[in-house]
C-alpha cells in the first residue's frame, strides 16, 4: 500500500472477539469517551470535530462539525442523535463492518457525539436485512449498558445516554434523512419537505442530528488524536480531512473495504488496493467512484483544467482516475465521492446493461410521492429495456437525456438527482454504445457477468 | 382466527414501547416480531398490531405495503434474496438466480412445491464486496459459486 499508515478505524476488525468489551477496552476502547465526558467541556468536543473537517460518510460530504452547529435547541426540546445504519448504496458495504466487527467503536463515538450535542438518547437506525449487525449492535450495547457505560451515569459522569437500536424493513429510501427519520416515527418511508431541517424540528418534532455509521465511528480518534491531526492524516487536508473507509466491489481481484487517507487516486484504490484488474486481459472500461448516484468515470477521458484557477488544474491533461477522492475534487470533476465504494467495470460489460441494471434498482426503490422521480425512473427503465431488448429508436437517447432533466431538482428529496445524475453520467460518457445500440435494432446479447461467470459455475457447470 | 404474541413476545413489545416517546414509532419493530412469529404479516396481525398501538389499521396496512421484507402473502419455510444489483450482477448474479430457478422449480417470486423455499430477487443487500451473494432468513452467504450454493441449499434442507 501507498501510505505506512497503521490501521486506525479498523484497527481492531483484526483482532479476535473485537465484539467483546472487555476484549475492545483491553484495544483502547472507550478511552476517548472517558477522557471526553470526564474532563472536556462539549464545546471543546464540538471545536476538535470542527477542526478534523470530517466530510459526511454517507454520501452527501457535508461537514459533520458545521451540521452540529445547526442546533440551537429552544427551551425545553430534547435533543436526539440519530445514527444512519441504512446503508443500501448500491456498491456501498462498508458501515456493515464497522457494526459486525467493532461495534464498541459506533458505541464509544456516539457516548462522545451525544455529550458533545446535547443529546441524552439515540437511535441507530439499521436496515432491516442486516439482521447480524443488528444483533452485534445489541449485544454490544447490552455489555455497555451492564458497565454503566451507557446509562445514567456513563464513566461516572452525571449526563444520563440512552441508546437503542432500531430496525428498518427495507427500503432504500429510508437512507435519505427525514425519511430515515419517517420511519424511525413508524411511517413510511417518505422524505420530508425542507425546511424545517432536522437540526429544527427532527425525531418526534425535536432538535435531531442524523449521522453516519462511519462519521460518528471517527469520532473518538478525533477526540483521542485532537481534530488537527486527525484532520492532517488526510492527503486533503484541511478542507476534508482524515482517514476513512474505501470499499471496492465488481472486477478486481481484491474487492473488499479498506482504510486509507482521505485523497488516495481511483487508481491506487483499483491496482493496490483492489489487486488490480480481475483479468489481465480485460483492461478497465468505466468505474463508479462512490455507490450507484455518483457519474461514472472513464480512465481514458483526459482531465481538461487548463487554467491556472481551475480546481484540478494540478492534473490536467491525466487520466480521471487520477484525481485525488475528495468531496470537492470529485464534486469538480463532475462527479462524487459519494460514500466512496467503487464498482469496477471491466471491457466485458455493455454499459446500457449496466445503465438499465442501475435504473431498476431506482424504479424499484423510488418512494413514490413525487411524480418527476416515481414516473421518470420507470420511464427511464422502460426506454432502457427497448434499447437493450433491440427496439430502441433513434430518439431514444436524447429522450433519456430529457427524462433526466425533468427529474432533477424537481422533487422532495435528493433521489430523483440521484437517478437522473448517473443516468445522464452513462449517456455522456459512452453514447457511442447506446448510439450503437439504438441502431443495431437487435438485442444485445450481453450478461455483465460475462467475465465472471466461469468462476461462478465452476466445477458444477 | 385471531392474531396473538405470546406471551414471551408480548412482554418484547412492551419493553420496545419504553424506547420512544409516544406508541407508534414501536410499529415497525412490532410488526417484525409478529411477522417472525406467523411468517408473514396477515390481515388479522395488521388488526392486532392496530389495536395493541392504539392505531387504525390503515395506517399499518399503510406503513406494510411500503416496505419489502414484510410479507403480505404466506412465504415457504425459509426465504431466499438474491441480490441482483450491479456489483452482485458483473459477479455472476444472473447465474445464481437461474440455478435457483432449476433447483427449486420455480421463478423468482415463487415457492418451491415443497413449500421449504419461497425466491425473491432483492436490490443491493450491501455486500458488494462479496458478491454473488444471497440472503436465506437472517443469513447473507457470500462468494458464492453454484457448488457452495448447492452444499447451502442442501443445509437447510437438512435442517427445516
Amino acid at each position: 500500500m501507498s501510505d505506512d499508515q497503521k490501521p486506525i478505524l479498523t484497527a481492531r476488525y483484526g483482532v479476535a472477539n473485537a465484539t467483546d468489551l472487555e476484549v475492545a477496552e483491553k484495544h483502547g476502547a472507550y478511552r476517548a469517551a472517558r477522557k471526553a465526558l470526564l474532563s472536556m467541556q462539549p464545546e471543546a468536543i464540538r471545536e476538535e470535530v470542527k477542526k478534523a473537517s470530517i466530510r459526511g460518510r454517507g454520501g452527501a460530504g457535508f461537514p459533520a462539525g458545521v451540521k452540529w452547529g445547526f442546533l440551537a435547541p429552544k427551551e425545553g426540546e430534547r435533543v436526539y442523535l440519530v445514527i444512519n445504519g441504512d446503508e443500501s448504496e448500491p456498491g456501498t458495504f462498508k458501515d456493515r463492518t464497522i457494526m459486525n466487527k467493532d461495534p464498541h467503536r459506533l458505541i464509544e463515538g456516539i457516548l462522545i457525539a451525544c455529550y458533545a450535542i446535547g443529546a441524552h438518547a439515540c437511535y441507530i437506525y439499521v436496515r432491516g436485512e442486516l439482521a447480524h449487525s443488528i444483533k452485534s449492535l445489541d449485544a454490544a450495547l447490552a455489555q455497555a449498558r451492564a458497565k454503566g457505560y451507557v446509562g445514567e451515569k456513563p464513566f461516572g459522569k452525571p449526563y444520563p445516554i440512552e441508546i437503542y437500536t432500531h430496525t428498518g424493513a427495507g427500503a432504500y429510501i429510508c437512507g435519505e434523512e427525514t425519511a430515515l427519520l419517517n420511519s424511525l416515527e413508524g411511517r413510511r418511508g417518505e422524505p420530508r419537505l425542507k425546511p424545517p431541517f432536522p437540526a429544527i424540528k427532527g425525531a418526534f418534532g425535536q432538535p435531531t442530528i442524523v449521522n453516519n455509521v462511519e462519521t460518528i465511528a471517527a469520532v473518538p480518534d478525533v477526540v483521542e488524536m485532537g481534530g488537527e491531526s486527525w484532520c492532517n492524516l488526510s492527503r486533503l487536508a484541511p478542507a476534508d480531512g482524515g482517514i476513512r473507509l474505501y470499499g471496492i466491489s465488481g472486477h478486481v481481484k481484491r474487492p473488499g473495504v479498506y482504510e486509507a487517507p482521505v485523497g488516495i487516486t481511483m487508481r491506487e484504490l483499483i491496482y493496490d488496493y483492489g489487486g488490480g484488474m480481475l483479468h489481465d486481459d480485460r483492461p478497465l472500461k468505466g468505474v463508479i467512484p462512490g455507490g450507484s448516484s455518483t457519474p461514472v468515470l472513464r480512465p481514458d477521458l483526459k482531465i481538461d483544467a487548463k487554467k491556472a484557477d481551475h480546481p484540478l488544474h494540478k492534473w490536467h491533461g491525466m487520466s480521471e482516475i487520477d484525481v485525488p477522492m475528495g468531496v470537492d475534487t470529485y464534486r469538480a470533476l463532475g462527479t462524487m465521492l459519494g460514500t466512496c465504494c467503487a464498482i469496477v467495470m471491466d471491457t466485458s460489460v455493455n454499459m446500457v446493461e449496466a445503465c438499465r441494471n442501475l435504473m431498476r434498482f431506482y424504479k424499484h426503490e423510488s418512494c413514490g410521492q413525487c411524480t418527476p422521480c416515481r414516473e421518470g425512473s420507470g420511464w427511464l427503465v422502460d426506454t432502457l429495456t427497448e434499447i437493450c431488448e433491440g427496439r430502441g429508436k433513434p430518439e431514444d437517447v436524447h429522450r433519456l437525456v430529457e427524462i433526466s432533466n425533468n427529474m432533477m431538482g424537481n422533487t422532495i428529496c435528493a433521489f430523483a438527482d440521484g437517478t437522473a445524475m448517473p443516468m445522464l453520467g452513462f449517456v455522456q460518457k459512452f453514447r457511442e454504445e447506446f448510439v450503437a445500440a439504438v441502431e443495431k435494432g437487435r438485442p444485445l446479447e450481453v450478461r455483465h457477468d460475462d467475465s465472471t461467470i466461469a468462476l461462478v459455475r465452476g466445477r458444477a457447470a | 382466527m385471531a392474531f396473538a404474541l405470546t406471551p414471551e413476545r408480548d412482554r418484547e413489545v412492551d419493553e420496545l414501547l419504553t424506547h420512544y416517546p409516544n406508541k407508534r414509532a414501536a410499529l415497525i419493530p412490532v410488526l417484525w416480531i409478529c411477522q417472525r412469529q406467523n411468517g408473514w404479516v396477515s390481515p388479522e396481525v395488521i388488526d392486532f398490531v392496530a389495536t395493541r398501538l392504539d392505531l387504525s389499521t390503515a395506517i399499518v396496512k399503510g406503513v406494510v405495503t411500503f416496505y419489502t421484507m414484510f410479507f403480505q402473502h404466506p412465504v415457504g419455510s425459509h426465504v431466499i434474496w438474491v441480490c441482483r444489483t450491479l456489483s452482485c450482477d458483473l459477479r455472476g448474479a444472473k447465474a445464481i438466480q437461474e440455478h435457483l430457478e432449476e433447483k427449486l422449480g420455480c421463478h423468482a417470486g415463487g415457492t418451491s412445491k415443497d413449500g421449504k423455499f419461497t425466491l425473491l430477487k432483492a436490490e443491493c443487500l450491501a455486500a458488494c464486496g462479496q458478491a454473488p451473494m444471497v440472503q436465506i432468513d437472517d443469513d447473507y452467504h457470500e462468494n458464492l459459486t453454484l457448488e457452495k450454493l448447492d452444499r447451502i441449499l442442501e443445509s437447510y434442507r437438512a435442517g427445516a
